[in-house]
Order: C-alpha cells, then sequence, then structure tokens
C-alpha cells in the first residue's frame, strides 16, 4: 500500500466494539468514518440524522455514556467501548415484551412538538439525557426548559410546542416518581 | 354521530414511528447502494477549459465518472424551464452537467459514483476542473447596471417583464392630494429544512423498470420529467417522496439535476445509487429567496385613503429560471393584501444574477409583497400624523364586498377575486390580542428600563389552494380497513392525520381504521403537488369527495342487502345501519366483501361473497352494467380558482440602546384560513411561520460576496433561529369558510412566515425613529443608521420620544 506523503491515510481500519442501546455490537470500520454514519451505515440505526455534519444543529445527538454529544463530530473509534443511547433506545420494553415509551416522547406526541420529525430523534435524546440527569423531584424552571432546546435547530415547530412538551415530560417524570 | 372528526385537534399518526426512529427518510433507504457526489463550481461565471479525472481513477472503490461529455439525448438538452410565461421573454436553465459555462458556485460539473460517499468524495477532490472565470453579477442594483451580463445572449440581464394595471395610474397620481416615493430592499434568505434533498434510484433490469426516492414535493412530476428524460416510457417508472424532513417550497423544484443522474447512473451500472445532499452543496447548490428592490409610489388623500399605487420591483431570480416568475407574480398580485386599491400598477423585471436560483421558499413572493404594502401604510400614517392601525382600517376591503375583484391576474393565471374573508374583524382581533392601544405605557415601562420599545404591525391576504386539480382514492377492505391515497406529498405537515380525520368524517368509521399514503406514484398517479398552502384545500376535498363516492356506493350495497330504503341509511362507526332501527345493520367491512363477486373464498370473510353464497337475480350479471367491483373510488377536486386566506401579525420589540441587539418581546397572529381541519396542525403551522418570519427579519441572510461567493454557507455561519430567538406567540382565530370547495377550507402553511418582515420592520421603525428601509436588519446595521446623521427620521419620532 502507498500513501503519499500530503495526505492523511484514510483507508486504515479499526474493529469498534460498542454498546448500543444495552446491546455489545462490533464493526470494523475505516478510521475516519463518523459515529453517526457507523450507528447508520455500519449498525443499521438510522433514527439518528444528519442535519449539518458540522455540530451545529444537533440532528444527530446521541448519548455516550448518559451524555449529549453530537455524533457527527465524533470518530466511530472514540466510542471504544463506550455505551451509546439512540432514539431507537429511549424507549424501554415492558414485562410483557411491549414498547414503552419515554416520557419525552410521548410529551413530543402529545403536544405535537414535532411536524416533519427529522431533528426530532436529536431534540429526543438531548432533552431526554437533561431530564434524566437532574432531580426528577424539581419543577422544572423555564430557564431549565431553555437550556435543555435552546442548543438544537428545528425549521418546522418554532419552539414553542418543544418546549412545552419539555414541561409535560418533566410532570410525567415528578409524578412517576 | 360519533365518529365527526373534522376540527379536532386529533394527535398526529404520523407520529409513532418519528418519535421512535422509524421514520424513513431518503438516506435510511439503500444501505447498500453506490454514493454518487459532485464536483461543482468554485466560480461564479466561468468558462469551463478542461476536466482532468486522471488523478481520481486509481481511488479504490470508484465505479464511474461523469461530465456533460457523457449525457446523452434528453440529458444533454438544457432543463425543463417548468413554469413558462408569455412575459418570461428569456428563459434560460443549466444543464445537469455544465455544458461549457458555469453560472453560479455550486453548479454541478462531474458526478462521481463510488463505493460509498467518503470514495466519492475522494475521487470527486482528485478531478481537476480547470476555468476561465468571467466577470461576475451579484445583486440586483448590479444587474440593473448590467455592465456585465450572467448570459451572453441576454445583455440587459432581464429575464422577464411582467406588468399589470388596473386602471390609469399616471391620472390617479397626479390627481391624488398626496404623494410620497420610496425605494426599499429586501435579501435573500432560504428554505433550509433539516434535510438536505436527496435521490435514491433503482433499476429492475429484469422487469426493466425504474424506482426512484426523491425528498420531493412533487413525486408526480418528478417521474414524468425523468420518463422524459431517459426516455422510459411512463410505466416503467414509479417514484415515492419517503418521508421527508422538511421542504418549505426549495423541494417543489424539479428535476433537479440530481433527480435525472442518480436514475441515469442506476441504470447505466445496473447497482442502486444514491445521492444526500450535504449542508454546504444545499447552500450552494439548492435555491434561495426573497431579494428584491421595490420602488413605490402612493397616492392618498387627507384621510389616509390610498388612491392610487404603482410599484415596480426589481427581482433578482439567481442564475436560472426554472420555475419561471411565479415568485414574483405572487409578489405583484399579493401585494394588494386586504386593501381596496382604486387604481394599482406594477411592473416587475425579473433578473439575472451569478447566484444560486430562486424559487418559492414558504410565503414565495408574499412576504415581499406584504412589505411593499405594509410599508407603505406605515409611511401615509406617518406622513399624515395618524394611527397605523387606523390607516389601515380606512383602505380594508369591507366583509359586504364580497367576492372582491382585485382586476389582477394570479400565478395560476386566474383572477385575483378573493372569495371571503373579514378583514376589519381580523384588525380589531389584533389591536386588542396586542394591546396596541397601550403602546404608549409600554414604552415609558422600556425607558425606565433603559430600552426603546416599537410596536408594529402588517396585515396580509394570501392566495391558497391553487389547481389545476388534486384527486383521492378511497378503498374499503374486506378487513373493515379504510385505505386513501392522493398524489401530493407530505413534509410534515400531518396529511396523515388531516386526510384521516376527513375521510374518517365523511365516510363514518373510527379514524384507527383509515390509513393514508402520499406521494406514491404507484398508489395515485395523477397529482400536482405541495405548494402554495393547497394541500388541504386540495387533497382535502378530494379526499372527501372521494369518501362521499364511496358512502354513496356502500349505502346502495347496503340497501339491497337490508331490503331499506338508501335515504334511510347511514354510516356510523364503521356501521350501516337504517336510522333509528337498532339492529338492522351491516358492518362496511361486510359491504365491501359483499360489493366484489367471487368465484374463490381465499378466506373466511370472502365465503360471503362467492357464487353459491349470494342470492342473485339470474337476470342480471353479477358487476351491473356501469358499476366496478369493490368498495373504492376515485374523485378529483378542481377548483375555479385560489381560496384566499387572511391574517394580522404585530410585533412588540425592545432595542438595547447599548449594543443594539433587537428582541421581539411579544408576537400576537390573527389568523382566518376558513374551516379549521384540525387546530392543533394550524397553530403548529402558524409557529414555524413566524420562527421563519423572525429567521428573516433579523438574522436570516444570503451574504455573497462581490465575486458571487456565498460567505456564510454553513449553520454556523447562516443564522436561523434557535428556540432563544423566537419570541412567544399569542394567536386569536377567526374562521371565515370558503365558499369555492366543499369543505369551506382555505389554507395554512405558509401564512405564519408572510407578514414578519413588515411588522417587524414597522415596530424597529416604532422604537428608533430611524426610517427602515431594508430588511433583514441585524444590530450592527442598526447601530450604523442610529449614527448615520443624514438617515431618514419618522414624523413620529417627535411624539414617541426616540433617540436623537
Amino acid at each position: 500500500m502507498t500513501t503519499s506523503v500530503d495526505r492523511p491515510q484514510t483507508d486504515a481500519e479499526r474493529t469498534v466494539s460498542v454498546t448500543v442501546n444495552g446491546v455489545p455490537r462490533e464493526a470494523t470500520v475505516p478510521v475516519r468514518r463518523v459515529l453517526s454514519d457507523l450507528l447508520r451505515d455500519d449498525l443499521g440505526l438510522t433514527g439518528t440524522h444528519v442535519g449539518c455534519a458540522h455540530g451545529v444543529c444537533g440532528s444527530c445527538t446521541v448519548m455516550v455514556d448518559g451524555d449529549p454529544v453530537r455524533s457527527c463530530l465524533v470518530l466511530a473509534v472514540q466510542v471504544q467501548g463506550a455505551s451509546v443511547t439512540t432514539v431507537e433506545g429511549l424507549a424501554r420494553e415492558d414485562e410483557r415484551g411491549g414498547q414503552v415509551l419515554h416520557p419525552v416522547q410521548e410529551a413530543f406526541r402529545e403536544c405535537h412538538a414535532l411536524q416533519c420529525g427529522y431533528c426530532t430523534p436529536g431534540f429526543l435524546v438531548t432533552i431526554a439525557a437533561g431530564l434524566e440527569a437532574r432531580d426528577a423531584a424539581e419543577e422544572i424552571s423555564e430557564e431549565e426548559v431553555d437550556e435543555l432546546v435552546g442548543g438544537n435547530l428545528c425549521r418546522c415547530t418554532g419552539y414553542a410546542n418543544i418546549k412545552k412538551a419539555v414541561r409535560h415530560a418533566a410532570a410525567t417524570m415528578r409524578d412517576g416518581q | 354521530m360519533t365518529t365527526k372528526l373534522f376540527g379536532e385537534p386529533v394527535r398526529r399518526r404520523e407520529d409513532a414511528r418519528l418519535i421512535t426512529g422509524k421514520g424513513r427518510y431518503l438516506d435510511d433507504i439503500g444501505a447498500n447502494a453506490l454514493a454518487a457526489a459532485f464536483v461543482r463550481s468554485p466560480h461564479a461565471h466561468a468558462r469551463i477549459t478542461g476536466i482532468d479525472a486522471e488523478a481520481a481513477l486509481d481511488v479504490e472503490g470508484l465505479v464511474a465518472i461523469y461530465t456533460y461529455e457523457d449525457l446523452t439525448g434528453p440529458m444533454a438538452e438544457p432543463l425543463p424551464v417548468l413554469i413558462p410565461h408569455p412575459q418570461l421573454h428569456a428563459p434560460r436553465t443549466g444543464y445537469p452537467l455544465a455544458n461549457g459555462v458555469v453560472h453560479h458556485v455550486g453548479e454541478p460539473v462531474v458526478m462521481v459514483v463510488a463505493t460509498d460517499r467518503y470514495v466519492a468524495e475522494d475521487a470527486a477532490e482528485r478531478i481537476v476542473v480547470t476555468y476561465e472565470e468571467l466577470p461576475v453579477v451579484v445583486g440586483v442594483d448590479a444587474a440593473r447596471e448590467a455592465r456585465a451580463a450572467v448570459h451572453d445572449d441576454v445583455p440587459d440581464n432581464v429575464a422577464a417583464r411582467h406588468h399589470q394595471e388596473t386602471g390609469d395610474v399616471e391620472a390617479a397620481l397626479a390627481a391624488a392630494p398626496h404623494t410620497l416615493s420610496f425605494t426599499q430592499y429586501i435579501e435573500r434568505s432560504a428554505c433550509m429544512p433539516l434535510e438536505g434533498k436527496g435521490v435514491h434510484a433503482r433499476w429492475d433490469a429484469d422487469d426493466a423498470s425504474l424506482r426512484v426516492y426523491s425528498s420531493t414535493q412533487a413525486s408526480t412530476s418528478v417521474r414524468a420529467a425523468i420518463a422524459a428524460k431517459l426516455e422510459l416510457s411512463l410505466d416503467r417508472v414509479e417514484v415515492i417522496a419517503p418521508d421527508v424532513g422538511g421542504g418549505f417550497g426549495v423541494k417543489i423544484v424539479h428535476p433537479w439535476p440530481e433527480e435525472l443522474l442518480v436514475p441515469m447512473a442506476a441504470i447505466r451500472l445496473g447497482r442502486e445509487v444514491k445521492w444526500a445532499e450535504d449542508r454546504r452543496e444545499h447552500f450552494i447548490g439548492s435555491a434561495h429567496e426573497r431579494q428584491q428592490r421595490q420602488e413605490i409610489t402612493v397616492g392618498y388623500d387627507d384621510d389616509g385613503r390610498v388612491t392610487a399605487l404603482d410599484v415596480h420591483v426589481w427581482h433578482d431570480n439567481g442564475a436560472y429560471t426554472p420555475y419561471g416568475i411565479i415568485v414574483p407574480i405572487v409578489t405583484a398580485t399579493q401585494l394588494v393584501g386586504p386593501y381596496a386599491l382604486p387604481v394599482y400598477r406594477v411592473v416587475v423585471e425579473s433578473v439575472y444574477t451569478n447566484t444560486v436560483i430562486v424559487t418559492p421558499y414558504r410565503g414565495a413572493g408574499r412576504p415581499q409583497g406584504c412589505y411593499a404594502m405594509e410599508r407603505t401604510m406605515d409611511r401615509i400614517a406617518d406622513a399624515l400624523g395618524l394611527d397605523r392601525a387606523e390607516v389601515r382600517r380606512r383602505n380594508l376591503i369591507t366583509p359586504d364586498q364580497f367576492p372582491y375583484d382585485h382586476r389582477l391576474t394570479f400565478q395560476d393565471g386566474r383572477p385575483v377575486i378573493y372569495d371571503s374573508g373579514d378583514y376589519p374583524g381580523l384588525l380589531d382581533k389584533l389591536v386588542a390580542l396586542v394591546g396596541w392601544d397601550e403602546a404608549e405605557a409600554l414604552r415609558a415601562d422600556a425607558r425606565a428600563r433603559g430600552k426603546l420599545l416599537g410596536v408594529g404591525m402588517a396585515l396580509y391576504v394570501e392566495g391558497t389552494g391553487p389547481g389545476p386539480y388534486e384527486g383521492g382514492h378511497v378503498q374499503v377492505l374486506g378487513s373493515g380497513k379504510v385505505l386513501v391515497s392522493t398524489g401530493l406529498t407530505s413534509q410534515g405537515q400531518g396529511h396523515e392525520t388531516v386526510f384521516a380525520q376527513i375521510v374518517a368524517s365523511e365516510l363514518g368509521v373510527p379514524i384507527d381504521d383509515v390509513e393514508v399514503h402520499t406521494g406514491d406514484t404507484r398508489r395515485f398517479a395523477y397529482a400536482v403537488g405541495t405548494f402554495a398552502s393547497r394541500a388541504a384545500v386540495m387533497s382535502g376535498n378530494a379526499v372527501a369527495l372521494a369518501a362521499r363516492g364511496v358512502r354513496e356506493k356502500a349505502i346502495r350495497i347496503a340497501a339491497e342487502v337490508l331490503e331499506a330504503n338508501p335515504e334511510d341509511l347511514e354510516i356510523d362507526e364503521g356501521l350501516v345501519q337504517v336510522k333509528g332501527t337498532p339492529g338492522a345493520s351491516i358492518p362496511l367491512r361486510t359491504v365491501a366483501v359483499l360489493s366484489n363477486p367471487l368465484r374463490y373464498a381465499f378466506d373466511e370473510a370472502a365465503k360471503q361473497a362467492t357464487q353459491f353464497a349470494r342470492a342473485g337475480s339470474d337476470d342480471k350479471p353479477p358487476v351491473a352494467p356501469g358499476d366496478a367491483p369493490g368498495l373504492e373510488h376515485r374523485d378529483y377536486y378542481s377548483p375555479i380558482r385560489s381560496t384566499f386566506a387572511s391574517g394580522a401579525h404585530a410585533a412588540v420589540v425592545e432595542i438595547d440602546p447599548q449594543t443594539w441587539e433587537i428582541d421581539v418581546v411579544r408576537y400576537a397572529v390573527v389568523h382566518d384560513c376558513g374551516n379549521v381541519v384540525n387546530p392543533m396542525i394550524v397553530e403548529g403551522q402558524v409557529h414555524g411561520g413566524v420562527a421563519q418570519g423572525v429567521g428573516g427579519a433579523l438574522y436570516e441572510r444570503m451574504a455573497y460576496d462581490g465575486d458571487g461567493q456565498l460567505q456564510n454557507a454553513s449553520f454556523m455561519d447562516f443564522l436561523m433561529p434557535y428556540a432563544s430567538e423566537v419570541p412567544d406567540i399569542v394567536i386569536d382565530h377567526q374562521e371565515t369558510p370558503s365558499p369555492l370547495n366543499p369543505l369551506g377550507i382555505k389554507g395554512a402553511g405558509e401564512a405564519g412566515v408572510i407578514p414578519g418582515t413588515a411588522a417587524i420592520a414597522s415596530a424597529i421603525e416604532d422604537a428608533t425613529g430611524r426610517r427602515i428601509t431594508s430588511m433583514p436588519i441585524s444590530p450592527t446595521e442598526l447601530y450604523d443608521l442610529m449614527r448615520d446623521e443624514t438617515a431618514e427620521r419618522t414624523a413620529a419620532s417627535e411624539r414617541t420620544g426616540a433617540p436623537a
């Protein structure tokens, strides 16, 4: 194999082992592959969407070890050994194998917080991570709501109903304690 | 009836899949497809002198490289002028791949196909295209001056001169007690859906057929265009719009070069090929809108009533005119708004520039028209020392004047005749909702906090639901499931829900039994597309008519079975029953089974329809002449002309006189789209539109430099509103049904964006006392304006205590 001196080597490969939505997964990928492509193309989890590919819009947000990250700005090899949660992993199974939606998913439907739905997975993951990291017993403040939705772009909804959904989900999580 | 759902805030049926990651957008399709990438022009205007692909050939995984030289037949011809118009005297369109000359940065020059997108980009990067640069025209003023030509054979850069007038404007202006003239500008923004465009194509060589998925607003016409350009019989091509991640107009344009090139490659290679547009490509390779220079002269009397209006619009149409002059015609004809103008003349000159093409973006010329008219009202009020609301009120068309004929020709070639409305009602509601008459108190309160406060308003009328037609198909299956299809596409408007509500209501079935499909040419081949706030009006009425056809047939069949008079039957909760006679009923699903006389009992239900199970007359055929098997109906809605929705917005802005940051602190909307199918969805549309309106007024601007380079082609640099930039919105409704269609509805999709720029400009002017003549406006520009001693001050600034 020859590599020109002025170009980075792009075809080296690594095997990445990562837990995605609770399931151990493994994929051998070029080292330059970003996490969003690993999830979508190698692992078939197309719920994570890419809106800008430069880390601004937040559509591609997933949780890595519980923290929201922009999967278009993370290399696949960086999540070696980590635990990743995507929109597909927000709902949990009940005892009978049925699906119980995360409160924020329920809230998005109830509050009409999505239209085209393309940015929605990024919002859902970001908000779920934020709500899970806070004391659910505390009533959510407007500042917290603004903070949770403030880093993601949506071109359809004008955000009012997304903010409503955050309040709704926070209330559900408080009642559910 | 228990199944009445029309008008209810029914939760969306789309959401279950979209909130769980099970939506299927373009790039989610075709996991094994080859990937296309494009080499695009880095120059705004240049002659291609050479293309050297040699260095790309040794990239492992490269499959094919295409340039203009590889295009044959209709593919080697220019792209279609989609909407020809007699006044578009010099239409120009590009080629699928550049043929000799490029006319804007981003124009596709070479297509590369490879095993994946990374490899395709590697190969594209190694292809060397050499250019001889040509003079560049950027901006509407440079186009007017025509020191250089965008197209050699159009030396004045004018693509079209559009002209409409309703009387002798010169005479009316000469006779007017007062006149005033001014020039103002509005800049470029763009749709910017979170999902860019995208195309996936699969050629089935055994079947000699092509299936294309496209993130489009017009799948039926994309299909026709592909068939024509690739010389395929229409029946060999199917086009499907999957889940589409927003459109806002940019995806109504077609065929995009990629929509032809990707299928072409799929056929030639016998492999699935896919292209998903990245964000930079979307900025430089799709479409923008809004840039205009507007020269306005208005005549008015002592009371502020307009006696004549004369408008000259210079409209920047970018490098090509594939979508004709729809946007400037909409500006020209919707400019008149809710006002009675005795005499109106408009001249539009649509000019070429070396920039991305200009095609409809939500509002599609209306925001510019509204900006022209509403700022005129503000000027009249200022000149006469009258309240801005009062001047508007005096000019409004009154409810007893409908139908109101403006004597203009709309974008659909039909007359601008307003069907219904109550504009004084809108204004009254708006004044109350925003607290217009308490502005002085708000201003004083803001001043006490060291802020400048201003209020502004803008009214609009929006022609919605233009023809020529849409169709609907409704079919009841033996399982009781009701399949509904319509050809137009969805980009997040909730069509699956709204059309299900309409069909469930019309047919009398539970909404859970109804399944709606849109934008799939396999299911419905005749359609126009989703634009101009037309989906609910057009397909809503079409599916309603189709459902009524099914209902009529169901009642006819049930009447025979129940030996009842059809007039005595009703359908409720999926049961056809004799009114007032409990027990005398038959499930609709059974009617569906009986509607199709069978020989073979493929399942338990089918037994009822087989030849030895049904008693029938020996004298009649099982399917009567003129009848058809199955419980289904297809129908079309084709309106005589557009239906006109309306609304009024008001903005309250606070400005920090240290930073000149502009904060919209209150935003009020009064909205009238006739009968509302789903108020939750309509409010959602309004919210989204207002956010785009605020973005267009304060943040979004395509920043081209003099060389035609787009300086802010990323989400980092092009400022779309986040939640922090969108004000809280208060909404009041008014429902003036349309007399033109069976459901009495008017379109709602685009309304929210239309008056934003006008209302916010008015509010900033009110707060600062400085004439605002160019939008959008940034804090820096406002700072410069405040420091500019030659800047025009409003007369009202004496009264409002605006800064000196």
